[in-house]
């Protein structure tokens, strides 16, 4: 009692776990209906990664000497590593999620100044860093072998698919949108190339080849309304990214419907609800306001159909993330609330006493 | 060839050196401007705390990088901030005036009116006569400690200033997050 | 503001806090037992404190005048009850600091006996003037917290030609209810107090302004105002809707210029308990002697609503609430967002104080803060539009112009960001520690500019001394070489004289 405090002396009942957990709910069911997809490699490679992120971050906080508990309760490095889970292709050896972890929280998160502190969002960080250094194992995807299809693995295999890095014979298949440009570079257009490969209604449910959590398009959705509901996350940088994707998407599907696909595949593929709802809503490293916010994610959605339309690389959430995160600190600066009694610029408002 | 040359680059040569010799004549700065500038935003009160000859050596030192932004104690932490930025350099404010302000206070008992102290006082912040108590305006004190040091029977001291609640108010938040 | 925003009028920001008013909504106002000693701060008001005007020793009536108003910005005290003064000096003030404050030891007769009072039988026929000067001279200060002296801010509304008296009914704080006890029981009082300032600053629309958490108080207050020119506007529950700022906002949609007061726009706004005191000040000619307290909280045994005599100690207001039921985590002044923490009891009531508040742990929902995961749900809950993890990042890195850039001096420390902030971080700490510095900072600059002038006067003194003391100096050595002068040339005529003489 005798501790003096300072006002107010009451308090939400909110803390950083809490959002942290609350997030990892929201992402839960996506995450299990993968499990489910591409079956016990999928879960091999999820608890690998979350693994290595809780003892990087550990050995890390240790070296800084500081205090270990309350840094990995908070639950961000947890965090980081399921989104970049996510991300990977499910039959990727273990040394690629164990890498992209240590590489997330170490090199992402700590080596800035912890939690709050970093520039780039680490998941994505470690994405990009894997995608650039293993081309190969980041872009070998499977089909999905849900339990009883003839491609299902046991838990054996799987432990030799992921630790062993047996090799995929025959299972190996391209994601759609790498299909697309693959099959664009040889000359065939897209409504061609889509054929008997794109069926929106497979998309929504993911059951095609892909990484771990961007199959499930409409589960991501779910748990990112889910979010808006409970307030952890604001409306306007998800449904900004989904416009800047999808409103060129249809202005340039309408021009030449052979050479750019349509809004709704460019929406339901790729990393694009993940991205949209999970990834560009991490507070660190997106702006302060809302207006902020919505610039930032028309950025992230028009930087993605960019790099996917005509870039190098069939996905480009990661990149575009990347860049905006550059672009946070500017945003901020130039996006501020206007405060009360004065205007936009911050001159005070003139004195009226009538009207 | 050579010789235009020649010509032409000794020509430049004179011009050039022409107008740096007017340049250095009309252009002429008196003493660093600095200087005086940073001796305005000192107390002005000569008290040599800093360990300089007066406000104008202590300028000198904070113009030619060799003082602290922290040295004057009479000015404090806002002192201290305003010269940081005038100077563009960062000011440890850690160090300063970790004790408080003070004020100079006399023992009524024990002054013997020898009028030292108001001689020494740099802002007549002391009033007496021979003979007579000395009495302290604590408004005008800056607490320079000169009246201490001449004082012969140690009756006036540096006392911190009692916080009331006008002057209170919170601490800096502890911990190192925000 | 935008045309949204104009069309719109509503408060930006803002938080829901558990309101907790349910504790003591339904405790009508209870009557204070007479304590035995009262002790009554010199400054219980923003401003100038007020002079003593009497001496130990001395008999006063209830109501009588103890302590002038000083100066411009002050109000005076007067004697909550009959008795004996015992005392003048330092009391430990109610204020987080404890610090001891000027006060009044008053020690009751138990007789409680009045004044003779100046009763006014028709006072819609006053003065605007008058009404002012009644107003000021029964020491009312603005009784929602800010406690700024009434009479002030009728004559300055008067001046510059306010249009718009809003009275504020919000009481936003949660626990607190004696604004909805007040409204609820006694609103044929208040509407009174609200016709007389109305006439005082000659506004031409009158707007009491309700949260609509308080269904009875809004009833009451109908009623009251059924046949006259005032009108109640129910406001949604929202905090901090009973700031100045916001209340303004949200029933006029102008917002006052930053730096500014509420008489720039032409907006005027008094509190419901101070449209109380004004009407007991003019009808009965009775000083402000007394206010509404809650106390409350989940520690206290049976939270109610006393009206207490200013100076009554805060001990004996918990003792009548039944003490305490469970383990008190921390004592409040005013109520959990914006009140001040208090560490002893024996202090005073004091004409601001408008909740008691003793509260557990588990309310108060205190943790070690975390770093900033810069998630702006700070700035979401800011009432004014600023970057409260901005500011604060600022101050923490000792950048306070950076803060002051950034709008520190818009804050109006309501506590909304803290409340929400997940890593718990202590915003409105930090601002109201950079307000403090940055005012010492002023203070300081203020005496260096001060000393500065006497030290040059000094050394121009000492200087002109030495001049003239060196002039002095001069000139008695002229005057003393040309005596010297006159008298060799005097001993030189004198020895020729002698030589011719003698030749």
């Amino acid at each position: 009692m005798n501790i003096l405090t300072h006002s107010p002396h009451a308090h939400a009942r909110v803390s950083i776990h809490k959002v942290m957990i609350t997030v990892m709910a929201a992402l839960a069911p996506a995450t299990l209906f993968s499990f489910w997809l591409y079956g016990w490699p999928a879960v091999n490679l999820w608890s690998v990664s979350l693994i290595s992120a809780i003892l990087a971050e550990a050995l890390v906080l240790r070296l800084q000497e500081r205090a270990v508990r309350p840094a990995l309760m908070d639950g961000s490095g947890i965090l980081t590593a399921w989104l970049l889970a996510l991300s990977l292709p499910p039959y990727a050896p273990w040394w690629i999620a164990a890498l992209g972890s240590v590489f997330a929280v170490v090199i992402g998160k700590q080596i800035f100044g912890g939690l709050g502190q970093n520039v780039f969002n680490p998941a994505m960080a470690a994405r990009v860093m894997l995608l650039i250094s293993f081309p190969l194992e980041i872009t070998t995807w499977v089909p999905p072998a849900p339990p009883g299809s003839p491609q299902a693995q046991g838990i054996l295999e799987s432990l030799r698919i992921t630790f062993f890095s047996q090799p995929l014979d025959g299972m190996a298949s391209a994601s759609l949108l790498g299909h697309v440009k693959t099959e664009f570079t040889r000359g065939i257009g897209v409504e061609q190339a889509l054929a008997g490969h794109f069926a929106p209604l497979d998309a929504l449910w993911g059951s095609r080849a892909g990484s771990l959590g961007e199959t499930a398009a409409l589960l991501l959705l779910v748990g990112g309304l889910f979010l808006i509901a409970r307030r952890i996350i604001t409306w306007q940088a998800p449904v900004a990214m989904l416009l800047g994707v999808a409103i060129p998407a249809l202005i340039f599907n309408h021009i030449d419907g052979n050479h750019y696909a349509g809004p709704l595949l460019h929406l339901l593929s790729g990393g694009l609800m993940l991205g949209a709802f999970f990834i560009i809503t991490d507070p660190v490293t997106s702006p302060n306001t809302p207006l902020g916010q919505f610039i930032f994610g028309l950025g992230c959605g028009l930087l993605t159909w960019i790099i996917r339309t005509w870039g190098a690389y069939p996905e480009g959430v990661a990149f575009a993330v990347l860049l905006m995160n550059a672009f946070t600190p500017l945003i901020d600066m130039y996006f501020k609330p206007r405060i009360y009694g004065r205007d936009r610029k911050g001159t005070a408002l003139p004195v009226n006493k009538g009207a | 060839m050579i010789l235009s040359a020649i010509i032409s680059l000794s020509l430049f040569g004179t011009v050039l050196g022409l107008l740096l010799g007017l340049a250095a004549r009309y252009f002429r700065v008196e003493g660093n401007p600095l200087i005086a500038e940073i001796e305005q935003l000192l107390p002005g009160s000569q008290c040599g705390q800093c360990g300089y000859p007066g406000c104008t050596g202590a300028a000198q030192a904070l113009a030619d990088g060799n003082a602290p932004a922290t040295l004057c104690p009479p000015g404090g932490r806002a002192l201290a901030t305003v010269l940081a930025a005038k100077l563009g350099i960062e000011a440890d404010l850690s160090g300063v005036e970790d004790s408080g302000p003070k004020v100079a206070e006399i023992k009524e008992e024990i002054c013997i009116g020898c009028t030292r102290c108001f001689k020494a006082c740099p802002t007549d912040a002391i009033m007496g006569a021979a003979q007579q108590i000395h009495v302290v305006f604590r408004e005008a004190c800056i607490a320079c400690g000169k009246c201490e040091a001449v004082c012969p029977t140690e009756s006036i001291k540096l006392q911190p200033v009692p916080p009331t609640l006008q002057s209170w108010y919170w601490n800096k938040p502890q911990g190192n997050v925000t | 503001m935008t045309l949204l925003e104009k069309c719109f009028p509503k408060l930006r920001g803002g938080v829901h806090p558990e309101g907790r008013k349910e504790l003591s909504a339904e405790c009508p106002i209870r009557p204070m037992p007479l304590s035995r000693r009262l002790y009554l701060p010199l400054q219980q008001h923003i401003g100038a404190p007020a002079t003593t005007l009497v001496n130990i020793g001395d008999q006063v009536l209830k109501g009588q005048l103890i302590a002038a108003a000083q100066g411009n910005v002050s109000a005076p005290v007067h004697a909550p009850t009959s008795g004996l003064i015992t005392a003048l000096g330092d009391h430990v003030s109610p204020h987080p600091s404890g610090l001891p404050v000027a006060t009044i030891t008053l020690e009751s007769d138990g007789k409680d006996e009045w004044i003779a009072t100046e009763c006014c039988d028709d006072p819609f026929t006053l003065e605007p003037e008058v009404i002012a000067a009644r107003v000021a001279a029964a020491g009312i200060v603005g009784l929602g917290g800010a406690t700024f002296p009434a009479a002030l801010k009728l004559n300055l509304s008067r001046n510059s030609g306010v249009q718009i008296l809003i009275i504020n009914g919000g009481e936003c704080e949660p626990y607190l209810t004696c604004d909805d006890r007040i409204m609820r029981e006694r609103a044929t009082e208040i509407v009174a107090g609200i016709r007389l300032i109305a006439l005082a600053v000659a506004a031409t629309k009158v707007l009491i302004g309700i949260e609509d958490n308080k269904p009875e108080a809004i009833a009451a207050m109908q009623a009251a105002t059924h046949d006259t020119q005032v009108s109640v506007v129910v406001m949604p529950s929202m905090y901090p809707m009973g700031s100045e700022k916001q209340i303004i906002q949200v029933l006029t949609g102008r917002e006052i210029p930053a730096g500014g007061r509420p008489a720039d726009i032409g907006v005027l706004v008094h509190n419901v308990a101070t449209a109380f005191a004004v009407q007991q000040a003019i009808f009965l000619g009775r000083p402000l002697i007394s206010r509404l307290v809650t106390i409350s909280g989940g520690a206290i045994k049976t939270p109610c609503n006393v009206e207490a005599l200013i100076g009554t100690p805060v001990q004996e207001l918990i003792d009548l609430a039944g003490g305490y039921a469970e383990p008190v985590a921390r004592m409040v002044l005013g109520g959990p967002m914006m009140g001040q923490q208090i560490i002893r009891t024996d202090v005073p009531v004091i004409k601001g104080t408008s909740g008691i508040l003793a509260l557990t742990a588990a309310e108060i929902g205190q943790s070690d803060s975390s770093p900033c995961i810069r998630c702006s749900t700070c700035v979401r809950a800011c009432p004014i539009g600023l970057l409260p993890l901005e500011m604060a990042a600022h101050i923490r890195a000792t950048d306070l112009a950076g803060a002051v850039t950034l709008g520190l001096r818009d804050c109006i420390s309501c506590g909304s960001c803290s409340y929400v902030c997940p890593a718990h971080i202590p915003l409105v700490h930090f601002f109201n520690y950079a307000k403090g510095e940055l005012a010492a900072q002023e203070r300081s600059k203020l005496k260096q500019e001060a000393t500065k002038k006497l030290a040059e006067a000094r050394t121009e003194r000492i200087e002109r001394i030495e001049r003239e003391r060196a002039e002095a100096m001069a000139k008695r050595k002229a005057a003393r070489e040309a005596k010297a002068r006159a008298a060799q040339e005097e001993a030189e005529k004198a020895a020729e004289q002698t030589a011719t003489e003698t030749t």
